[in-house]
């Protein structure tokens, strides 16, 4: 076996490992109950899915401008993911459609009303 | 550890700051290119140096350095950490008959930084089965939603397995004195507290 | 690697659809938002694919641009959402 074959057997497994998280978070999208659950699902895809197409899409083209665009798209979505599941999960929490019988512990509803006053005022905190 | 240590900034530090954000930013714009110029690279310093002073940065102190081998220790258990929990989201999304449980867990950490509260937010938020609902700057408390948990003993591991990737990450990038101060016995006691008088 | 992309295209079709039947039946906009979020994932490993089966990096440019502006969607449907929710 030549190594542009092995190569491109290895970008074929990563490419379809990749679809395959994504197929999962679709299904975990339709089974998962509540919206903080579905955001566990949505980071697979959005996270170590694309990690692995993009790993695939280098091993398949292998010349040194495309590798480092695509290393700039796996930096750039490493470091824009968390925000928008932060922003949704904040906004999501004190919402009535989160399931809390299905919550072990809820640790942040005592906590909440401080926090969130804290953020109103800062400049009372800061002197 | 009510307030923020909020001391302004030497000018020292200050230009510390802005030359780690020019490498970072010319970086950026040398792969984007695709090639090592020096056009690419003048060029770069150029556009970094605009957006400097158009728009300046909060300011977020990077104290330490950066360590080669702890943060390699870092990267590869967090692609561990990465493959084992999307496989385990994935085999909660496609068992039937069964409706996942979770939590919401208050994770204080021990070194109350900017910097460390979001590179550990960002960990966090980047592997599946850990979500960031809030983050408290004033205590340096992060609030994990996690999903997959049957008892309070996996939550009270899942709360250590913060607290270790925390110590992984300041050992990467942390000061010295900042990673000093996991090996001293907590002055609040936190930690034994934490692990017996597991709020129910 | 034509095997690939037909078992790539069936895997991601149907993420897409199953995406799709989430963004219809919704019930919180934050559940919509978040489904947009993987359909726009499920975009990108498509158009990732695309390139790499044809060999052609003409692409490559758009997953850069959705990669730095994709999160812009749910953090603006995210801070109307919380803004709307105090009564």
């Amino acid at each position: 076996m030549t190594l542009d074959a092995v190569l491109d057997t290895a970008a074929g497994v990563c490419l379809v490992a990749g679809a395959l998280l994504s197929l999962a978070a679709g299904v975990a999208l339709i089974r998962f109950p509540d919206v903080l659950s579905r955001m566990h699902a949505a980071a697979k895809p959005q996270v170590l899915g694309l990690l692995l197409v993009l790993l695939g899409c280098a091993l398949r083209l292998r010349s040194g401008v495309d590798v480092t665009t695509l290393v700039l798209v796996g930096m750039f979505q490493l470091a824009t993911a968390p925000v928008a599941a932060h922003m949704v999960g904040r906004a999501a929490y004190p919402h009535d459609d989160i399931r809390r019988d299905l919550l072990l512990t809820d640790e942040l509803a005592g906590d909440l009303d401080r926090i969130r006053a804290d953020r109103e005022a800062p400049a009372a905190r800061a002197s | 550890m009510t307030t923020h240590p909020r001391e302004p900034l030497t000018r020292r530090v200050r230009w510390r700051n802005r030359a780690v954000a020019v490498t970072g930013l010319v970086t950026v714009w040398v792969l984007l290119w695709g090639t090592f110029t020096w056009a690419n690279v003048i060029g770069g310093l150029v556009v970094a140096a605009v957006l400097l002073v158009v728009f300046p940065l909060p300011p977020v102190t990077f104290a330490g350095r950066i360590r080669p081998v702890p943060l390699l220790r870092f990267l590869v258990r967090f692609l561990w950490d990465l493959v084992v929990a999307s496989a385990q989201v994935a085999w909660l999304a496609v068992r039937f008959g069964h409706t996942p449980r979770g939590a919401i867990i208050a994770v204080p950490l021990r070194v109350n930084t900017d910097l460390n509260l979001t590179l550990t937010a960002e960990a966090l938020s980047l592997v599946p089965g850990s979500l960031i609902l809030e983050a408290d700057r004033a205590t340096g408390t992060l609030y994990v939603h996690v999903i997959g948990v049957r008892t309070l003993d996996e939550v009270e591991r899942f709360r250590r397995g913060v607290r270790e990737l925390e110590e992984r990450i300041v050992a990467a990038v942390g000061s010295a004195e900042e990673l000093g101060r996991f090996h001293q016995p907590d002055p609040t006691g936190a930690e034994p507290v934490d692990l017996e008088g597991a709020p129910t | 690697m034509t095997v690939v992309a037909v078992i790539v295209t069936v895997l991601l079709t149907v993420a897409g659809g199953l995406t799709l039947v989430r963004i219809i039946r919704g019930p919180s906009i934050l559940d919509r938002a978040v489904a947009t979020d993987v359909l726009l994932a499920v975009a990108v490993a498509a158009i990732a694919t695309e390139a790499a089966y044809s060999r052609d990096a003409t692409a490559l440019p758009v997953l850069v641009v959705l990669a730095v502006v994709g999160f812009v969607g749910s953090v603006s449907v995210a801070r109307f959402a919380a803004r709307r929710d105090p009564k």
